[in-house]
């Protein structure tokens, strides 16, 4: 059962009402992520054959684990019409602080700790953008800035090694789980919750609902400035976890991790067809987004493209996946 | 004598339906030329032809006997031809003098130069506001100013008012009146639309009279009187479109209001309402009705007065609170504000109240498929599938999901501003089928709408607004079309409102 059976119905229904045919731009805006993904896995196929093997999909699972989790809470703030440019610096945040944390309080406290300062970030952004109704670009680009200020003054500006308190964490981040490795485990299970969040419960339709329509929203009755403080905090959080992950792996508390992600973390979510303007977007896809970031990264590595050249790549692989999806508008004139 | 403008047989129709048919309208040099009608009438439209801002289809635009081909606003006023909107076009972070020049700004800007000729502009008009000020700053009053400045600046031979007295205090307005006859004065024809019937009579060499979209005739102050002139505007057949009331049981008061005033113009509003009842809220558009549903419902806030519900003060901060005590808006902008166009039907139909087929905040999916389908059931709501977007549906279907929503909350209270707009004849008569049940079911019930015929058709009572202020009230023997735009569009204060009740 994925998303789109929502769009299989919806479609089934208009046939029904003899209303709407089917529309290719329609068709490209819901498929076209999957169109891309099975594009770039046959190009990639093509490249190298070392794309289809089991140990490089992990691998290329475990690299965007971190991203994907990112990613998930940035979906929520987007589908608002917000956006959240701190996520990067809470991760590194979070990073530090588990470092620093696992050394002080039993494993599961100071993992609690870490996601209760990431979304203690996100709340503050959240208070800023929800109450005060003041731009969320403006407060999470200083979101941005502190949180990766004050991740330099914990760690000293200094790596910290997790050491053998986090012996256990680190076990977990290097390890398999039924041939999966288990951050990219957690990913997987965090975008399972978020499905049944999006599409099941009150929360996640209203989050939509706020970003098509916010004015109907408010005036059936419903707490607007809750929700939207809401997926801040929910982002805020997730951001810490992708820093636990990082850290899980290479055993290392750094306020340089996540330098940059938010980026990436954005054009996995618009890749995935989310709109920008709000109220547009679904769980599944934004995976699939985080997916072809994550191979458009990898074929270029295994076919030795150089690292500054891979960047311009990318950049022009994005402008081209937000344009098929937005075909439908560009073939109306 | 060569008219300075002459319309002639403009016709001009939007997804065809006439807005203007064969209307013919002149204006002479130095003359003051009212137009006056009901909201919806054609006015506004017919100005925005002599602007530039529509092409009509039919029909050509004479100036000094040379037809005119304008090519937009930007061709007008490169002709002498000023259009001066209800809502004013400035820009508010801008200084007055660079809106007064905007759009007219030579390559090499000298600042100074550019201040002194505003200042001499304002000073022409009478008033004294400092060219560097930034135009948010100013009072709405001072911004007509402007406006008018801007105008002058262009050399405008034509200058077009639309309602500009609607937004200013008495004293105000007296002093644009005399800009007015000033202009006149110098030679500018002017075009003067206003719901102020005794400005017009102060002000006006000639009144043409447009009602749905044609012009009635064209007459001047001194041969019509007001009564005449009321009756010219009204007088459409009305429609029988409204099926008979039912019996219903009024009972206790549901909601008071006393003496409620609000930040945004209306004042001293007082009224009740009891269960089982329909009541109107007449009067133009911008007469506060919309304000008064919404500071009802908590979506504005209130800068005195109070308000009782079911016997409770009540005094809510956001729509939440107004929901949770029982009272419910279908807001006049149906697709800004009453649904979420994009989403679909069901999702609509729950939004405001999805606790009964919720557990722990997560759907089940069968309980709400089931009330989905009653609520259309029940409403007749014309749809493909639940799951279609409600911007599938037609204007009156998607209107009736708004109500859906409502039903589903079930609130004591529910309030409903301009119910049937854009919706078509059959969709209207079940949707009075469904604000009287809503009465029958012992629920208290306001209309808001400006059509006339349908608040007579509907209400047990309509309450009259005219600028802010509760003008009076209509009960069944007074339903006259004349009788309410008398109550709201001249100041006289026939009769207390809210006597009974």
């Amino acid at each position: 059962m994925s998303e789109n059976a929502t769009t299989i119905t919806e479609t089934a229904g208009k046939e029904a009402g003899g209303r709407r045919k089917f529309s290719f731009g329609k068709a490209f805006r819901h498929y076209g992520t999957f169109g891309i993904f099975i594009l770039l896995i046959l190009v990639a196929q093509a490249q190298s054959d070392a794309f289809l093997t089991e140990r490089n999909i992990m691998n290329v699972l475990r690299q965007m684990s971190g991203i994907g989790v990112m990613a998930i809470g940035m979906l929520f703030v987007i589908l608002t019409r917000g956006i959240d440019l701190s996520v990067g610096s809470i991760a590194a945040l979070g990073s530090v602080a588990t470092a620093i944390l696992v050394k002080d309080y039993p494993l599961p406290v100071a993992l609690a700790m870490v996601v209760g300062l990431g979304a203690f970030c996100g709340l503050i952004s959240g208070i800023f953008i929800a109450l005060f109704r003041l731009p969320a670009f403006v407060i999470t680009l200083a979101m941005m800035t502190g949180a990766r200020g004050f991740a330099l003054i914990l760690s000293n500006g200094q790596p910290i090694t997790l050491g053998a308190p986090g012996k256990a964490l680190q076990t977990f981040g290097t390890s398999f789980t039924l041939g999966v490795p288990n951050p990219a485990l957690l990913m997987i299970g965090l975008f399972a919750l978020a499905f049944l969040v999006l599409n099941y419960s009150r929360f996640g339709r209203l989050v939509k609902a706020i970003g098509s329509n916010e004015e109907a929203v408010r005036l059936s009755g419903i707490p607007v400035p809750f929700y939207v403080l809401a997926v801040y905090v929910i982002s805020g959080a997730l951001a810490a976890v992708a820093g636990v992950l990082v850290t899980s792996r290479s055993g290392v508390g750094s306020a340089s991790v996540g330098a940059g992600n938010e980026l990436d973390v954005i054009a996995a979510v618009v890749i995935g067809g989310a709109s920008l303007m709000g109220g547009r977007g679904g769980v599944i896809n934004t995976f699939i987004g985080v997916m072809i970031l994550g191979v458009i990264g990898n074929i270029m590595n295994l076919a030795g493209v150089p690292g500054y050249h891979q960047q311009v790549y990318l950049g022009v692989i994005i402008v081209a996946a937000v344009l098929i999806q937005n075909g439908s508008s560009l073939f109306r004139r | 004598m060569t008219a300075l403008i002459q319309l002639q047989d403009i016709t001009k129709s939007f997804a065809g339906i006439h807005a203007l048919t064969n209307v013919d309208f002149d204006l002479q040099a130095g003359e003051v030329h009212a137009l006056c009608g009901e909201n919806g009438a054609g006015k506004s439209t017919l100005m925005r032809v002599l602007g530039g801002e529509m092409r009509p289809e039919t029909g050509r635009t004479m100036m000094l006997g040379e037809e005119l081909r304008l090519h937009g606003p930007t061709d007008a006023i490169r002709r002498g031809i000023s259009v001066i909107h209800q809502e004013m076009a400035l820009a508010p972070d801008l200084t007055v003098a660079e809106n007064i020049f905007l759009g007219a700004l030579p390559a090499g800007i000298s600042w100074p130069k550019l201040r002194e000729r505003a200042r001499a502009l304002i000073a022409r008009l009478g008033f004294d506001i400092a060219p560097g000020d930034q135009v948010s700053d100013l009072s709405v009053a001072h911004q007509q100013v402007v406006e008018i400045a801007k105008a002058l600046s262009r050399q405008a031979r034509v200058i077009v008012f639309d309602e500009p007295t609607a937004v200013l205090s008495t004293g105000d307005a007296r002093r644009l009146l005399q800009i007015i006859r000033d202009l006149k004065a110098e030679g500018v024809g002017i075009v003067y639309i206003s719901h102020r019937l005794d400005e017009i009579y102060e002000i006006a060499d000639r009144i043409t009279v447009m009602k749905d979209g044609r012009r009635v005739d064209t007459v001047t102050p001194a041969s019509t009187p007001v009564d005449q002139l009321i009756r010219m505007m009204v007088g459409r057949p009305l429609a029988q479109l409204f099926g008979d009331k039912p019996e219903t049981r009024i009972g206790d008061e549901v909601l008071r209001l006393n003496g409620l005033t609000l930040p945004n113009g209306v004042r001293d509003v007082s009224f009740a309402i009891r269960s089982g009842e329909v009541v109107g809220l007449g009067g133009l558009v911008g007469s506060g009705r919309t304000e008064v549903a919404r500071a009802i419902f908590g979506a504005d806030p209130v800068s005195s007065g109070e308000m009782v519900l079911k016997g409770a003060p009540y005094r809510p901060r956001n729509p939440r609170q107004a929901v949770r005590r029982g009272v419910g808006l279908v807001p006049e902008d149906r697709k800004g504000q009453g649904i979420v166009l994009d989403m679909e039907i069901r999702k609509n139909a729950t939004m405001a109240n999805a606790a009964p087929v919720t557990i722990a905040g997560f759907f089940r999916p069968g309980a709400e498929r089931g009330l989905v389908q009653r609520l259309i059931q029940s409403l007749r709501i014309k749809l493909g599938s639940m799951n279609d977007p409600v911007s599938s549906l037609s204007g009156g279907n998607q209107q009736k999901v708004v109500l859906a929503k409502w039903f589903n909350v079930d609130p004591g209270l529910i309030i409903l501003d301009e119910p049937t707009r854009g919706v078509d004849v059959g969709a209207k008569t079940e949707i009075y089928t469904l604000i009287h049940r809503l009465a029958a079911e012992g629920k208290a019930v306001i209309v808001i709408s400006s059509e006339h015929a349908e608040l007579f058709g509907l209400c047990d009572r309509v309450l009259v607004m005219g600028e802010g202020e509760l003008r009076g009230e209509l009960l069944p023997p007074d339903y006259e079309e004349e009788k309410l735009l008398t109550l709201s569009m001249t100041r006289r204060q026939p009769r207390a409102a809210g006597g009974q009740a």
